[in-house]
């Protein structure tokens, strides 16, 4: 197999090659770069190009349309007509699919035509220069320096029997930096996502990671339990996405999930903050672009594959803190009694009042915490969207409005739903990099909060 | 037979390969891509350089209260070539299998190492290792999950999540079975060529009730294991008696008593202790981790180099090994990502750390002779990184049952099966749930309990240990979403551990937690 071919190419051969049943061919072209760094110098780094070409092809059975999904790489021009035939012949002996459904036309892109966008090597040299910055700074002030650099730029053709024809072009460039000093006691992190590696700051990530290693020079002990906390965009970040992959329609409607009512339906419609919050989507955001329709290899409860095409549009999930919409297909849509609302691969929290940077917002708090990012975030509870984690790379005492020194870490317990109803205070959003999960769902931005009563429920002994 | 090319061996795979490896991964060019990839580093200035082509055919089935939710096939194969330019990794993969793809992946690397070579603070070296010509490893299973009808493979979990659905009781039921087959052709410039194959399975059913003020969930205990669909004719698991079993643990879960926080005596079942073990030892003494090569994502570990041989990990009764040759193994397999032979090896004994898990570049740097053989990557795009070997908790020869363990304790819980996991960056603080748990009261065992975690630090709780079980207690369990490096790498591995009793271990009720 040699992956060869216009991916144009392959989407019409594929299609033909269905014999009239209902198909979708997903062709995608995926370049990657990416540097890593540890013990302030360079350890690993990649190189890849890779083609995948899914072919989805539902087929009538007793019951309904069996529906079979083969992703492959390398196939070129000459290859697709047989993996649609393989993928006929697993969904002739397979059986109905729940979510089936008439593919429907979701129109042509007008760059349908154009070739794939590549990166390579020399597109990470703006982050190489910074890095080799970052490495000389780290090692003159005793510090060191720990990190990871990607940029990777995808293009997907998807095609359909119904008549869709679209192409999108997904970049993104994401850096992490973190800083130690004094034999690993104290620990800073920065991250940034953007979709150009140009764009990539790592000298002024650093100059911030030596900021906080500074303030971790005063240290105090503080029990574990409720703190009115500063939470950073970044920790944010890895609670509403959380949030956004626990809130899909049939399990709120099944009774499953914390958007569920009790004693049935789903909590649409109910107030979930005091503030008028806004949790919202949107492929066309400004330096968060997503695909503007579905594209899924896979149905699952977010997505399904007869959906593949439709458009997917502005969304609020959270409008005025009450929960407006819950992401769904068009099948579990119908199951939950809800509108099609589709997921997009963005996510955006604010306030209309939300302004300023994040960290004025310490100037709010009398006595408490100001984080700087989570880790190991894992559902406990689904019923209360209880999560447990840790804090990460820092947190500090404030008192009287500044901050005065660190303290140690913490593991928590909370439920981001109950938080945005302890939420006091917001700033202005910003683009960010969740620190956990941003490697999966990077397109984020978000806002500080500053919440009563974040549970820490005991202290962890890590630096 | 091997022939001599350009100064290493590289085999004629398709006609030495024993019968195991599938036809159409050996009919591959292999040996001409290896040909054109490491004579390009060679001539570029490599002082090692290994292609790799791989292939994984994935399989995920998803039902929904017995309709067919998803189902998902994937088959992502490449080649990618690792080379070491005057001490610096370069690395690059393609997803076409032609000489040319392999001549500008090897290209790209020694670009990428020279690029990096400014930025790099020390002079990478690997442990020696013997070659290893022609060699091939093929994992034990009967029955190639990919050879059986989707048809017959849904119709399976239909039957039984329609049999869970006739309970009183049960209102919804998920089912999920991942399948996966990995081959691997490996050659490098001194002249090691393998070729292996690898066949994993990973089935759950839930059980869901509703009760009014939520729903209450009982999933199986089937591990993750590297078995053929055979685990799923009961060759390896008995699912009759635990699909009989399953609606009553839900109905005894939906009458539990809300557990009343405090310090309480753990029985833990290994169908639970596995995953503890992972997170807390497993991952604790990867020798790349200790150093802080990992530092800025997946962390670093407490369990420092300086205290090999001193640290007191456990209890005098906690024995750990690792290994890469265990039955059915997530992390078996004959030769790792660097054309290491793998075996087994003390890692914690008689409660002291002794040893760690390595890959070349890490025993070097140790100053070990050889490497234990964790290099792993779990796609062709990725580069091998140090992972984690089949890391398991010793019996004690002459323990008791499970039964004995409980019959001892005063004022405790037994621990069945595991659910929630998080550790800290330092792999100290911990906290876990699990499916099951039953108070004991006066060495007998009462009533489910509900809302119960179990959060500890890491050498606090293995130095509660008091009891081991017996080898009849004695568990593999197994996950096949275990996370590390970046780009994120995903690997299966399993752990076995004994029933087992740690003495005044911190318990959590979760709602109150939740400030309910």
């Amino acid at each position: 197999m040699t992956g060869e071919g216009r991916a144009q190419e392959i989407v019409e051969r594929g299609l033909a090659a269905a014999g009239g049943l209902p198909c979708a061919v997903i062709v995608e072209d995926r370049y990657t770069v990416n540097v890593r760094w540890a013990l302030t110098g360079l350890t690993t780094n990649g190189a890849t190009r890779g083609r995948t070409v899914t072919a989805i092809v539902a087929a009538p059975v007793p019951g309904g349309l069996a529906v079979a999904t083969l992703s492959r790489g390398g196939v070129g021009v000459e290859d697709v007509a047989e993996l649609v035939g393989q993928v006929r012949v697993v969904a002739a002996g397979g059986s109905a699919a729940e979510d089936a459904a008439e593919l429907m036309d979701g129109g042509v892109s007008p760059d349908w035509d154009e070739p794939a966008v590549e990166t390579g090597p020399s597109a990470l040299a703006p982050v190489t220069d910074g890095l080799a910055q970052v490495l000389a700074r780290s090692r003159a002030q005793g510090r060191e320096a720990f990190g990871f650099a990607l940029h990777e730029v995808s293009t997907t053709w998807l095609g359909t029997s119904a008549g869709t024809r679209r192409r999108h072009v997904q970049p993104r460039a994401t850096a992490e930096l973190n800083g130690k000093s004094h034999e690993r006691s104290r620990s800073a992190w920065e991250g940034q996502a953007r979709q150009d590696p140009a764009d990539l700051d790592l000298p002024a990530m650093d100059a911030e990671v030596a900021a906080r290693l500074g303030w971790q020079g005063r240290r105090f002990e503080i029990t574990p339990g409720r703190y009115d906390t500063v939470l950073p965009p970044t920790a944010v970040a890895d609670l509403m996405i959380y949030l956004y992959w626990s809130a899909d329609a049939r399990s709120a409607a099944e009774g499953r999930s914390v958007f569920s009512r009790p004693g049935g339906g789903t909590r649409v419609g109910d107030r979930l903050s005091p503030m008028p919050l806004r949790l919202a989507s949107d492929p066309g955001t400004p330096g968060l672009s997503a695909a503007p329709h579905v594209l899924t290899a896979a149905s699952s409860p977010f997505a399904s594959v007869f959906d593949n095409g439709l458009a997917t549009t502005p969304q609020d999930w959270i409008a005025e803190g009450v929960l407006r919409a819950l992401p769904n297909s068009r099948h579990t849509a119908r199951l939950s009694g809800l509108p099609f609302t589709p997921t997009v691969d963005n996510l955006t929290l604010s306030a209309p009042d939300g302004a300023g940077v994040p960290g004025a917002l310490v100037e709010q708090l009398d006595r408490g915490l100001l984080l700087t990012c989570l880790w190991y975030i894992r559902e406990v509870d689904p019923t209360t969207l209880l999560l447990t984690g840790l804090t990460r790379d820092g947190v500090y005492l404030v008192d009287g409005g500044e901050v005065v020194g660190a303290v140690s870490n913490f593991r928590f317990n909370e439920s981001p739903v109950d938080l945005l109803d302890r939420t006091r205070a917001v700033s202005a959003s910003e683009i960010t990099y969740s620190r956990e999960w941003g490697e999966y769902f990077t397109r984020t931005a978000m806002p500080g909060l500053l919440v009563d009563g974040f549970n820490m429920s005991t202290a962890s002994e890590a630096s | 037979m091997g022939c001599r090319t350009q100064g290493w061996v590289v085999s004629d795979v398709a006609d030495e390969a024993g019968p195991g490896v599938d036809e159409t991964f050996r009919a591959l060019p292999l040996s001409g891509l290896a040909d054109a990839a490491l004579e390009r580093a060679r001539a570029a200035g490599a002082e090692h350089a290994d292609l790799r082509v791989q292939r994984m055919l994935e399989t995920g089935l998803s039902l929904r209260d017995a309709r067919l939710a998803s189902s998902d096939d994937r088959d992502d194969l490449g080649l990618a070539v690792r080379v070491l330019v005057d001490g610096v990794w370069g690395f690059a993969a393609a997803g076409s299998l032609t000489p040319e793809a392999a001549v500008r992946a090897a290209d790209e690397a020694v670009q990428l190492a020279r690029l990096c070579a400014p930025l790099a603070a020390e002079r990478v070296e690997l442990a020696e290792e013997p070659v290893h010509r022609d060699a091939v490893w093929v994992s034990d299973y009967r029955i190639d999950p990919f050879t059986v009808p989707r048809g017959e493979q849904v119709g399976l979990l239909i039957d039984w999540s329609a049999r869970l659905l006739e309970a009183p009781g049960i209102d919804h039921v998920d089912a999920r079975v991942g399948l996966l087959k990995e081959q691997k052709y490996y050659a490098d410039l001194a002249g090691t060529v393998t070729l292996q194959q690898r066949v994993m399975i990973s089935p759950d059913l839930t059980a869901v009730a509703l009760t009014g003020e939520g729903a209450e969930t009982m999933r199986t205990l089937a591990p993750a294991t590297a078995r053929g669909w055979e685990l799923m004719l009961s060759e390896g698991h008995d699912w009759e008696g635990e699909l009989a079993e399953l609606p009553e643990h839900l109905a005894a879960r939906v009458r539990a008593v809300s557990v009343e926080p405090g310090v309480y005596d753990l029985v833990i079942d290994p169908t639970n202790l596995f995953l503890t073990v992972h997170e807390s030892i497993g991952h604790a003494t990867e020798l790349d981790r200790a150093l802080g090569y990992e530092a800025a994502y997946a962390g670093t570990s407490f369990a420092t180099p300086d205290r090999l041989g001193e640290l007191r990990y456990g209890s005098e009764l906690l024995t750990v090994t690792g290994d890469r040759t265990t039955p059915h193994g997530g992390a078996t397999i004959g030769y790792d990502d660097e054309g290491v032979a793998t075996g087994s090896w003390d890692i914690v004994r008689d409660g002291v750390l002794v040893g760690y898990q390595v890959d070349r570049a890490m025993a070097r740097r140790q100053g070990l002779a050889r490497s234990n053989g964790c290099a792993y990557a779990d796609s062709a795009g990725h580069v091998p990184v140090q992972r984690m070997a089949n890391v398991s908790v010793r019996p004690d020869p002459a323990g008791p049952d499970t039964a004995e363990l409980i019959a001892g304790v005063q004022h405790g819980i037994y621990v069945v099966g595991d659910k929630s996991w998080s550790i800290d960056m330092q792999r100290y603080n911990f906290q876990f749930t699990g499916q099951r748990f039953y108070r004991i009261t006066d060495g007998r065992l009462g009533v489910q309990l509900k809302d119960v975690a179990y959060q500890a630090s890491t050498p606090e709780f293995w130095a509660s240990l008091t009891r081991l079980g017996g080898p009849g207690t004695y568990y593999l369990g197994g996950a096949a979403n275990c996370g590390k490096a970046q780009p994120g790498q995903t690997a299966w591995v399993s752990h076995g551990a004994p029933s087992t009793l740690f003495e005044r271990i911190r318990v959590l009720n979760t709602r109150a937690e939740a400030g309910r």
